[in-house]
C-alpha cells in the first residue's frame, strides 16, 4: 500500500538555527538514503515556504489569486513524501522515523482506492 | 535459478515463514519495531539475492539471520550518526550468539507462543490484545483488521501503537510464563483466540471472506497453543472451535438463511473435525483440572453424537451445564442451560427458566435471550407474548440472516390468539 506523509512544521522552529534544528536538518540526508535503501521511499517533494506561494480560486467564473495560504496556525506544510508500507501501522512507524517528526508533525494519508465507493458525507 | 522460481519461493516463504521469522526476530532484537523493520529488510534482501544465488536450504534460518544482521548494521550506522555510544553497545549485544546457536535457538517453536503471550498480556486492554494478536501473530494488516471489525483503520492503528508502547514501557517480558502465572495467562490468551474465532463464526456484519480468515487463524493459534502446552483448557478450546467448524457448512442454506441445529443436515457435518475434537475432549477430561472450554466442548460433542435433535441426550447436556454454571456462573451459560432444560422437560419449564434468567438481569440487551423466550412462547401458543419477544429480539439484532429468521418466525405467528 502507498501512503502520503504530509510533513508539517513551524518554519521558525526548523530554520531558527537552534542546535536542535541544526541537528535535525543534518539527519535528513542520511535518513532519506536509508528510506530509499529499505524500499519504503517512493518519492519526496520538499516545498518552499508559503510566503512564495499563491492561492488560486474560481468563483462565479472569475479567477482570483491571492498571496500564500494565510496561516492561522504556526505550522505549515513543508513537504510531501510518498511511501510504500505493508499497512497503516508500518506507515506510522516509518513516519515516526522522519527527522521532522521531532520538531513538527507528520500526517499519514492512505491514497484513494478507486475500487471502493466514494465517501458519502 | 530462474527469476520466476525464486519469486515463487519468496512468496511461499512469506506465506509460511514470515510470522515465525518475525516472532524470532522480536526475541533476538528485543522489540517489535526493530523486528518488523528487520523482517522487511530480510525479505527485500531475499528478493535481490535468491534469484542470483539460489533459494537457501532453510529459508526461515536465512531470513532470521539476514534480518538480524541488517538490524545490527542499521543500528551501528544510526549510532554513528547520533554519536550515541550506548546505543552501539546495545545493538551489538545480540551478536554474541553464534550463528550456529541462532539456528538452534531460532528453530524453537516457542517464539510464536511467546509472541501470543506478550500480545495477550492481561495489562493490555482487551481490544488491544485482539488487534495486536491479529497483526503480529496472524500477520493481518491494520486495514484488514479494521474491515473485519468494522472500525476505522486509524482506531486500530492507535490501539496497536499504544499497546506496543505499553509493552515497551512496562517491559512486558517476551516469554512463556512460569508455572505460577501460567493458568491465568493461558486463560487470557485462550479468550483472545476464542473472541477471534467467534468474530469470524458469528459474523455480525462484513465481508465473509475475511470472516473465514479469522476462523482459520483462530484454529491455527488454537492448535499452536494446544500443541505446545499440555493444558486441558487449550485442548478444550481447540475441540470447541473444531466442533463449530465441523457444522459451518450446514449453519446457513444456499440463500444465506440460518438453519437451526434441529434442521441441519447431519450428513454434511465434517466427520474428521468431529473425530479430532472428540479425541481432544477425552484428553482434556482425563486431566485433573476441568474448565469452561472443555465443558462447552463436551456439551457440543453430545449434540454431534445424536442422529437427530430429538435423540440428543438432553439430560446429560443439562447436567454438564450445571457443572459449567459452577465454573462459569454467567447469565449466558444460565440461558443456554434453560434452553437445554426446555428440550429435556418441555417449553413450559423452559420458559420459566428463561424468564428467571432474564429477571436476574444482565441479558436484557442480548437478542438471543429474547429470541429464546419468543420460541418458548410460540411453542406454547402464546402468540401475542411471542410477537412482543420477537420484536424485542429484532431491535437488538443487526445480522441480516438472523433478522430474516426472526422476522419469518414473527410473521408465522397466528394473527389472533
Amino acid at each position: 500500500m502507498q501512503y502520503v506523509c504530509l510533513v508539517y512544521f513551524d518554519p521558525k522552529a526548523v530554520f531558527g538555527q537552534s542546535p536542535e534544528a541544526e541537528a535535525m536538518l543534518a539527519k535528513i540526508g542520511p535518513h532519506t538514503a536509508q528510506l530509499k535503501a529499505s524500499g519504503h521511499l517512493v518519492s519526496f517533494q520538499p516545498l518552499v515556504l508559503p510566503n512564495e506561494a499563491i492561492t488560486v480560486r474560481v468563483r462565479d467564473g472569475k479567477a482570483s489569486a491571492t498571496d500564500g495560504p494565510f496561516m492561522e496556525t504556526k505550522e505549515v506544510l513543508g513537504g510531501v513524501v510518498l511511501i510504500e508500507a505493508r499497512d497503516l501501522n508500518e506507515a506510522v512507524q516509518i513516519a515516526g522515523g522522519f527527522p521532522h517528526a521531532t520538531l513538527g508533525s507528520i500526517e499519514v494519508r492512505p491514497l484513494v482506492d478507486f475500487s471502493k465507493p466514494r465517501p458519502k458525507l | 535459478m530462474s527469476t520466476v522460481a525464486a519469486r515463487d519461493a519468496l512468496e511461499a516463504a512469506y506465506r509460511t515463514d514470515a510470522r515465525r521469522v518475525l516472532a524470532t526476530l522480536i526475541r533476538l532484537l528485543g522489540g517489535f519495531d526493530a523486528a518488523e523493520e528487520a523482517l522487511h529488510e530480510a525479505f527485500a534482501a531475499a528478493a535481490l539475492q535468491w534469484p542470483r544465488e539460489g533459494v537457501p536450504a532453510n529459508p526461515y534460518a536465512w531470513l532470521v539471520s539476514t534480518g538480524r544482521f541488517r538490524s545490527i548494521d542499521r543500528h551501528r550506522r544510526q549510532a554513528r550518526l547520533d554519536g550515541a555510544l550506548h546505543e552501539l553497545a546495545l545493538a551489538t549485544a545480540p551478536e554474541s550468539a553464534s550463528d550456529q546457536e541462532l539456528l538452534e535457538t531460532g528453530l524453537i517453536p516457542d517464539d510464536e507462543l511467546r509472541l501470543i503471550f506478550t500480545c495477550c498480556h492481561p495489562t493490555l486492554a482487551h481490544d488491544a490484545r485482539i488487534a495486536l494478536t491479529l497483526r503480529e501473530v496472524a500477520g493481518l494488516t491494520t486495514e484488514e483488521i479494521a474491515r473485519a471489525y468494522l472500525v476505522p483503520a486509524p482506531t486500530i492503528a492507535q490501539r496497536i501503537v499504544r499497546a506496543k508502547a505499553k509493552i515497551r514501557d512496562d517491559a512486558i517480558p517476551y516469554e512463556v510464563p512460569g508455572r505460577a502465572e501460567l493458568p491465568a495467562r493461558v486463560e487470557s490468551a485462550l479468550s483472545v483466540i476464542y473472541l477471534i474465532f467467534n468474530e469470524g463464526y458469528l459474523a455480525t456484519e462484513g465481508p465473509s471472506l475475511l470472516r473465514e480468515d479469522l476462523c482459520a487463524e483462530a484454529l491455527r493459534l488454537g492448535r499452536l497453543v494446544a500443541g505446545l502446552l499440555d493444558d486441558p483448557e487449550a485442548l478444550g478450546l481447540l475441540a470447541l472451535m473444531l466442533l463449530h467448524e465441523a457444522r459451518r457448512a450446514t449453519r446457513v442454506d444456499t440463500t444465506g438463511d440460518l438453519v437451526l441445529l434441529e434442521n441441519q443436515d447431519r450428513a454434511l457435518w465434517d466427520r474428521a473435525c468431529i473425530a479430532e475434537a472428540r479425541a481432544l475432549i477425552v484428553r482434556a477430561l482425563a486431566m485433573r483440572r476441568i474448565g469452561p472450554y472443555a465443558l462447552q466442548a463436551a456439551i457440543a460433542a453430545l449434540h454431534f453424537e445424536a442422529a437427530s435433535a430429538a435423540e440428543t441426550d438432553w439430560a446429560q447436556i443439562v447436567a454438564l451445564y450445571d457443572v459449567l454454571q459452577r465454573v462459569d456462573p454467567s447469565p449466558v451459560v444460565a440461558l443456554n442451560r434453560a434452553a437445554a432444560l426446555a428440550m429435556r422437560d418441555g417449553p413450559e419449564r423452559g420458559l420459566a427458566a428463561i424468564e428467571a434468567v432474564i429477571e436476574q438481569g444482565g441479558l436484557d440487551g442480548y437478542a438471543l435471550a429474547h429470541a429464546a423466550r419468543a420460541d418458548m412462547q410460540r411453542r406454547l401458543g402464546r402468540a401475542a407474548a411471542a410477537r412482543l419477544s420477537y420484536t424485542r429480539a429484532l431491535e437488538l439484532t443487526r445480522q441480516p440472516a438472523e433478522r430474516r429468521f426472526l422476522e419469518a418466525r414473527r410473521r408465522a405467528l397466528t394473527p389472533l390468539e
